[in-house]
């Protein structure tokens, strides 16, 4: 394998904050870095020592179970030691502010800081304060960098390509950062992006993001390339957004009969955690086009190739 | 020092001249006299005799009676001092964050002589010994003027009537629900209904607490962008909507604090058209700054209500040029960097006014979209008019409160030099054109510039 990092000519981001930062070539050249490192997986000898010597800190202000492995994984694949900051236990919940912990943390000297927040513009505070990089695993509504890039690694290895698809992306666009973060991301790509929510759960602009805007969902995925599902956020509802989760599902769940008007070769995809029943059918998750399980594969590969770009710009 | 409403019925009149022989007197001459009460722009000087304006005009431009210290203002602009009609100040309770002397260094240094300090404080000023309180401490610490905004409700809670009659006997120039809307209909009602039986005012925020709960900026394509809650400028124009419905039921006197968009001045507009006794205002920061500065999610400019869209901030100061804006205020709102350094949806909000208020409104006239005397006269004569203050007009009698400004010298902002608390300015590193080189209250000289020798 593999021994060591050659300088990256053209990623050349200190972080990895939001989708918007990213050009085409950007995008392209870690998917292809992804690519050969989901191959690599599935062999025997997947481990390198590519961040050997180097540390990552997992900082995960909000609870989340598969990205936090996720990164984990990702981080110890490539040969770095992984400090998981539990939030629950640490001083932030003793009223410590987000900026006295980023300059904490920076004094132990990490490497790399995997960031998850409940505020949008949190981890960008946070980079600031800090000396080494700092990737977003999600702040608030706003963005979610790593899962654009796995979805759009998905798309490529099952369909060759990403620009010139439509790609749907239904449910619940308005809390999410997933929704964001691929809109941004397919654009980039040259996809024809479309998003599909009643309109309680579209933001405010939706029109202006550079999507087409559905509110019926059997409109919004006919002749679909890919049907990209979201999770129904109860977390995050503060008002009355949709009736009953019975009569959401009844218009924007995926079915198998929506399903039917999207093309005959669609992906279905969903970043997970899923409500099954709410915005997915269990038949339609466990489909034969679903590629649900390999959106989780790809995750693991996407964030081997960020942490690889990333380090490849740190001073040794 | 303490600025209450005047008791008699010459309220607003000002003290009249009561030249006596033997009281200090200063000659300001060579001056440019900007007064928008009169719309007076000449050049010329004026004399002060003791705490009040003795005389002016063209012909105290180059010869001051005999006796009489003399300024030398060298063409620069002397107009009545500034009158700010929101001030949010620290004391009592977040001393830390600003006290009435910090502040009134910060409106002097600004050229503001007179502040309206709002009752969101801790306590909050619900009570005749809180007025008395804050008239006392200013008396005895601050260098301008300090009149009282009293709460309309206990607390601010919007749920019962403050004693209106009491706080007003006390010295309060009008009544507020601070940085909050009466949400209850019923309640409002009463409340407007009642003060008008004192000919109190009512000084309402007019945002619908539902529709900005958790709101983190106005809504639209940057909030969503950004991932941050926004709120509609229709919680504005809903909540004025109903109250002004409610001002023609109870005939009552109401003053929307700040306004940020066209529709809600159309409304105004309906509502003065129908002969009701309704005036509006907004704040130099909707006159001047716009959402995009948010940018990367910079605290500074969160403020409430929010920062609105470029088209919004156009249609704001066209309608300050065409006379329909009658206050201006500067909503000085000091916040530390403990509540300011976090998280944009987390983070306070409010922003520091005083010391760039007059400069950043000049922008405005720079640009060529406002005379002096429209800019000014929301700041001085109207809103004396509107809360019975003494002041805001050069005129003999008239108390000396005044400010002499060069309305050309450019300057950049430095958070760390303004004299507030608080450095929370969304001016901070602007390049101003326009600079206070001294401020006037009742005679006497509170802040005069020391980057350049004037006199």
């Amino acid at each position: 394998m593999k021994t060591s990092v050659a300088k990256s000519p053209r990623f050349t981001h200190r972080h990895l904050l939001s989708c918007e930062q990213l050009s085409a070539p950007d995008i392209e050249h870690l998917l292809d870095i992804a690519d050969k490192a989901a191959d690599s997986n599935r062999s025997k000898n997947r481990k390198t020592d590519v961040l050997a010597g180097r540390s990552l800190i997992n900082l995960f202000f909000e609870a989340s179970t598969r990205t936090q492995a996720s990164f984990e994984m990702a981080a110890k694949r490539l040969g770095a030691d992984v400090l998981n900051m539990n939030v629950s236990t640490s001083s932030v919940q003793k009223g410590e502010t987000l900026v006295d912990t980023a300059v904490t943390l920076n004094a132990m000297r990490p490497d790399i800081i995997v960031v998850r927040h409940h505020s949008a513009g949190a981890v960008a505070l946070l980079s600031q304060k800090v000396d080494c990089s700092v990737v977003n695993a999600g702040d608030g509504a706003h963005q979610h960098p790593t899962q654009a890039l796995l979805d759009a690694l998905t798309i490529r290895r099952a369909k060759g390509r990403v620009g010139g698809l439509t790609v749907a992306i239904c449910g619940d666009i308005l809390h999410s950062r997933v929704a964001r973060s691929n809109i941004t991301l397919l654009n980039t790509l040259g996809a024809n992006v479309r998003i599909v929510a009643p309109s309680t759960l579209l933001p405010a602009a939706a029109d202006r993001l550079g999507a087409e805007v559905f509110t019926d969902m059997r409109d919004g995925i006919s002749g679909a390339d890919v049907v990209m599902m979201l999770r129904l956020q109860n977390e995050r509802m503060e008002g009355s957004f949709v009736p009953s989760t019975r009569e959401f599902f009844h218009f924007f769940g995926l079915d198998q009969e929506k399903l039917g008007l999207a093309k005959p070769d669609a992906l279905i995809m969903h970043p997970g955690p899923m409500n099954r029943g709410v915005e997915i059918a269990s038949t339609v998750a466990d489909h034969s086009r679903s590629v649900i399980r390999e959106q989780v594969e790809m995750g693991v590969a996407v964030r081997m190739a960020v942490l690889e770009a990333l380090a490849s710009n740190l001073p040794s | 020092m303490a600025a209450t409403a005047p008791r008699s019925s010459a309220a607003g009149k000002g003290a009249r001249s009561t030249a006596q022989p033997g009281l200090p007197r200063t000659a300001f001459l060579n001056a440019r006299l900007v007064d928008p009460a009169t719309g007076r722009d000449e050049q010329g000087g004026l004399l002060v005799e003791g705490s009040a304006i003795a005389d002016l005009g063209p012909h105290l431009r180059r010869n001051a009676p005999s006796g009489a210290d003399v300024v030398d203002c060298r063409g620069c602009v002397l107009a009545p001092g500034l009158i700010d009609a929101q001030v949010f100040v620290g004391e009592p309770g977040a001393e830390h964050r600003e006290t009435l002397k910090t502040a009134s260094h910060a409106a002097a240094a600004g050229g503001v002589t007179t502040i309206v300090v709002m009752p969101d404080t801790k306590p909050v000023i619900d009570q005749v010994a809180l007025v008395d309180f804050i008239q006392r401490r200013a008396r005895d610490n601050a260098v301008v003027h300090v009149a009282t905004m009293a709460a309309a409700t206990k607390g601010l809670a919007g749920e019962e009537m403050a004693e209106i009659g009491l706080l007003k006997r006390a010295g309060a120039v009008a009544f507020s629900n601070g940085k909050e809307s009466i949400a209850n209909t019923r309640v409002m009602r009463n409340v407007l209904n009642y003060a008008k039986d004192f000919g109190a005012l009512i000084v309402h925020h007019t945002e619908d607490p539902y529709l900005s709960r958790n709101a983190a900026m106005n809504s639209g394509e940057t909030a969503t962008r950004l991932g941050l809650s926004g709120v509609s400028k229709v919680a504005e124009i809903l909540v004025l909507e109903r109250d002004l419905r409610l001002v023609e039921l109870t005939r009552s006197r109401y003053h929307a604090a700040i306004l940020t968009c066209p529709e809600s001045l159309e409304v105004v507009r309906q509502a003065k058209a129908r002969g009701l006794a309704v005036t509006c205002g907004t704040s130099i920061n909707h006159l001047t700054l716009n959402e995009g500065d948010i940018g990367s999610y910079r605290t500074f400019y969160k403020m409430r209500p929010p920062l609105r869209s470029e088209d919004d901030r156009r249609a704001m100061v066209e309608a300050l040029a065409a006379g329909e804006i009658d206050i201006i205020v500067s909503s000085h709102d000091p916040q530390d960097a403990d509540v300011k350094r976090r998280p944009f949806a987390e983070a306070a909000d409010g922003a520091v006014g005083l010391e760039t208020l007059l400069a950043a409104g000049l922008r405005l006239v720079h640009g060529g979209h406002v005379t002096l005397n429209q800019l000014l006269a929301p700041m001085t004569v109207n809103p004396a008019r509107l809360l019975g203050l003494p002041g805001g007009h050069l005129a003999k009698g008239y108390p000396a409160d005044l400010v002499l400004f060069d309305p050309d010298e450019p300057w950049v902002v430095n958070k760390d030099l303004l004299r507030s608390r608080s450095k929370n300015s969304p001016f901070d590193e602007a390049r101003l054109q326009g600079r206070v080189l001294r401020t006037v209250v009742a005679g006497e000289t509170v802040y005069q510039y020391a980057g350049v020798e004037r006199t």
